[in-house]
């Protein structure tokens, strides 16, 4: 697609806020994230869930929020990074 | 490495020190509770006169986590709570949110008349096809052949389908969503709020602890992961064409928006007449 | 002042519209239909709304609503309605939320006879919704006293925070008189105590004399209320019985801790009665015209007429058992006021004159009952 783009266009980025403590658990954020940069924690939170964590290259969320949308717990939220920071 | 949270951008929107909610793991009503409060970010609604009817379930206790003043009623009788609050002060928001089985079977009657008479207010349906809250009883959504505790050899009832009742009854404004399209259910919302007249919005979610595991959906995720695999986005179709039936596909999108005059505007003429 | 010529129905509601009630909701019944009739006819010209609803239940929870979206709000039924309301008079009672509902008594049980009289809901009123609670409940036995007695109604409801029951029955609802109508500035009226603190100090259910400051919808005071037991916060607390404990008891306490404040008797011929009638409504009318007679006669009775019903004024029939040798209760119920009548001053002090409903009691029937209490003695 690239002979249609006459400036290099950068993905948006997106920094991900987990509320550990908040968290059930349920996965849907892990499951349902298009760019799949969520991945479940080995560790347990206060209540004994395992929150999310990033994959390893934390540099994928493109800041979308669907994360932050369907989860039932309030425990994940995006804040859009304004330039990349390559 | 991501970074450890403290601050929900809508915690001010809820009742931050109720949270967590009592809501099970995997449960769907915290989803729908989450778009609703970006759908109300979005809209230009004054907080200070917004209200939140529930009545009683699950579902019920949505009321109480919102920061705005809200109301826990009696089982069922939401509706017509919701339609004092509101003619007794037209300034007001008046937003209804409630299960299926308080909204269609104990509270059917309300529901169906708000929507006639086209009372001013937005209602919003979590249908998670059974009684949560005392343990997974046949609801009026519950499909057929479905197994709750009061079905234990299969569900013989015929359901509702809500949509098709909202839209039979009068609603001006009537969509489904599952609580796996998190945007769009948010953007049905803010359209609803939005919208002058009784606007109904039914949400499909998850009850894993109650529904799910005795219907082959053990956890919240595997609910969800079926809404993607069954849900078909069908605007503008007839509400009697989206029946739900167990493993056929779930019709989901915008039925019906149209515009006829509030019983509110009705009143209003009416008192103009004699206060000119 | 005016005088109207009106029945004790269209006397409550117009009661109701000079009480400041701005919402009714209600569903058609006999024999309470022309409250609603004329509540449809007279709300707009004050600018306020009349809606007829699809059941009784629905009538309750919209005045609720109605109550707290800020405006003094009314429903009027009979029998078959009233126990429909009972769920929502009960969150109306544990949410303390101003209102006011007719019940015009019909016989009963059931569909009973829907247009003639009936007594028969005394303790309905008192305790027809489930849990521990408390009510006022009013008796008027005129349409000027229904008239006077709705505004009361609203009065009451506003101070206490609680639905109050005006405890109507078919004979004084359908029975037409002259009805003194004062003019505005002649008429008390009593407004709920508004929130008087900012919101971030306000606490909905907390209460220094018993009723707390009510914070209505669009006050901006983010109130949650809620049926479920719940603190001062107005949070749900649902497992704790300590909270349920002190809910509980200021929801009975401030009814009972202001009995004599609420307390409303007509005594008539006491001060040497040894019998007295004890009655309200339609029958105490019966038993005036009795009383006259046994007077002349030279039987020393009187009359204590309950226009307040509930709370039951237990001292006050504490005291007077000590210079009252017999009471006779005349109801139009096989004993129900007798039963609280019974418990303040003994079952052996207590006769009942009952009727089963449809008919009011003749003074020849409680003239008798009269000198065969007498010659008994």
């Amino acid at each position: 697609m690239k002979y249609w783009v006459k400036k290099e266009l950068k993905p948006p980025h997106g920094k991900v806020y987990i509320i550990e403590d908040r968290c059930k658990g349920c996965g849907f954020c892990i499951e349902f994230c298009p760019q799949q940069v969520l991945q479940e924690s080995e560790e347990f939170n206060s209540r004994g869930y395992h929150p999310p964590k990033l994959v390893e290259n934390d540099k994928k969320c493109i800041g979308c929020s669907f994360c932050s949308l369907v989860c039932p717990e309030f425990a994940i939220y995006i804040e859009k990074e304004e330039e990349n920071e390559d | 490495m991501e970074i450890e949270g403290e601050h929900h951008p809508l915690d001010e929107y809820l009742r931050a020190d109720r949270i967590p909610h009592i809501w099970c793991p995997g449960c769907g009503l915290g989803t729908v509770l989450n778009g609703f409060l970006h759908a109300l970010e979005e809209t230009d609604i004054d907080l200070k006169n917004l209200a939140i009817v529930s009545g009683i379930g699950c579902t019920g206790r949505i009321a109480g986590y919102i920061n705005v003043d809200s109301y826990h009623t009696t089982h069922g009788r939401a509706i017509p709570f919701a339609t004092g609050l509101k003619l007794a002060n037209p300034k007001l928001k008046v937003v209804v949110i409630s299960g299926d089985g308080d909204l269609f079977a104990i509270g059917g009657n309300h529901f169906i008349h708000a929507a006639r008479r086209n009372i001013d207010m937005t209602v919003i349906c979590v249908n998670n096809y059974n009684y949560g809250m005392t343990g997974g009883q046949l609801g009026p959504t519950t499909p057929l052949e479905s197994k709750t505790t009061t079905t234990p050899y299969g569900n013989i009832e015929h359901p509702f389908n809500l949509c098709h009742v909202a839209h039979a009854s009068g609603a001006v404004y009537v969509a489904r969503w599952t609580a796996l399209h998190a945007r769009r259910m948010k953007d049905s919302i803010k359209e609803a709020l939005n919208k002058k007249g009784f606007s109904f919005v039914e949400i499909i979610a998850s009850c894993p602890t109650t529904y799910g595991r005795r219907n082959k959906m053990p956890t919240g995720l595997d609910t969800m992961k079926y809404y993607k695999e069954k849900s078909v986005i069908k605007h503008g179709i007839e509400p009697e064409k989206a029946d739900i039936e167990i493993g056929g596909e779930i019709i989901v999108g915008k039925f019906v928006d149209i515009e006829k005059p509030t019983f509110n505007e009705e009143v209003e003429k009416l008192i103009r007449r004699f206060h000119k | 002042m005016r005088i109207e010529f009106y029945n004790g129905n269209v006397a409550s509601a117009e009661g109701a519209i000079h009480a400041g009630c701005k919402f009714f909701a209600g569903y058609p019944i006999t024999p309470s239909t022309e409250i609603a009739e004329h509540m449809a006819l007279r709300l707009p010209q004050v600018g306020g709304v009349f809606i007829q609803m699809e059941d009784e239940l629905a009538s309750m929870a919209a005045i609720l609503g109605a109550s707290w979206g800020g405006v003094k709000s009314m429903t009027a039924t009979s029998g078959p309605g009233f126990s429909l309301m009972m769920e929502n008079i009960g969150l109306g009672a544990m949410t303390e939320t101003p209102c006011v509902i007719v019940n015009v008594q019909r016989g009963g049980p059931s569909t009973g006879m829907p247009t003639l009289v009936g007594q028969a809901d005394v303790m309905q009123a008192r305790w027809g919704s489930h849990g521990d609670y408390e009510i006022i409940a009013l008796s008027p036995s005129s349409p000027q006293e229904c008239f006077d007695m709705t505004i009361r109604a609203f009065n009451l409801a506003e101070e206490y925070r609680v639905p109050v029951i005006i405890l109507m029955d078919e004979s004084v609802a359908h029975m037409s008189e002259k009805v003194m109508i004062p003019d505005e500035k002649d008429i008390k009226l009593v407004e709920r105590k508004k929130a008087s603190v900012p919101p971030s100090e306000y606490l909905p259910y907390k209460a220094d004399d018993f009723v707390p400051e009510m914070a209505c919808a669009g006050e901006g005071y983010n109130v949650h209320v809620t049926g479920l037991t719940h603190d001062e916060k107005g949070y749900p607390q649902a497992t704790s019985p300590e909270v349920q404990e002190k809910l509980v008891r200021r929801l009975c306490d401030k009814i009972r801790e202001n009995e004599e404040k609420i307390r409303d008797i007509e005594e008539i011929e006491m001060e040497d009665a040894k019998i007295a009638l004890v009655s309200f409504g339609i029958s105490a009318r019966s038993c005036k015209s009795a009383m006259k007679k046994a007077r002349k006669d030279g039987y020393k009775v009187g009359i204590i007429r309950l226009k307040t019903i509930w709370p039951f004024p237990e001292k006050y029939f504490e005291e007077i058992s000590e210079k009252v040798k017999k009471f006779i209760v005349v109801e139009i119920n096989y004993g129900q006021i007798k039963l609280e009548v019974e418990r303040m001053v003994g079952r052996k002090k207590v006769v009942l004159l009952p009727k089963m409903g449809g008919d009011i009691h003749k003074p020849e029937e409680i003239y008798g009952k009269i000198k065969e209490v007498h010659n008994g003695n």
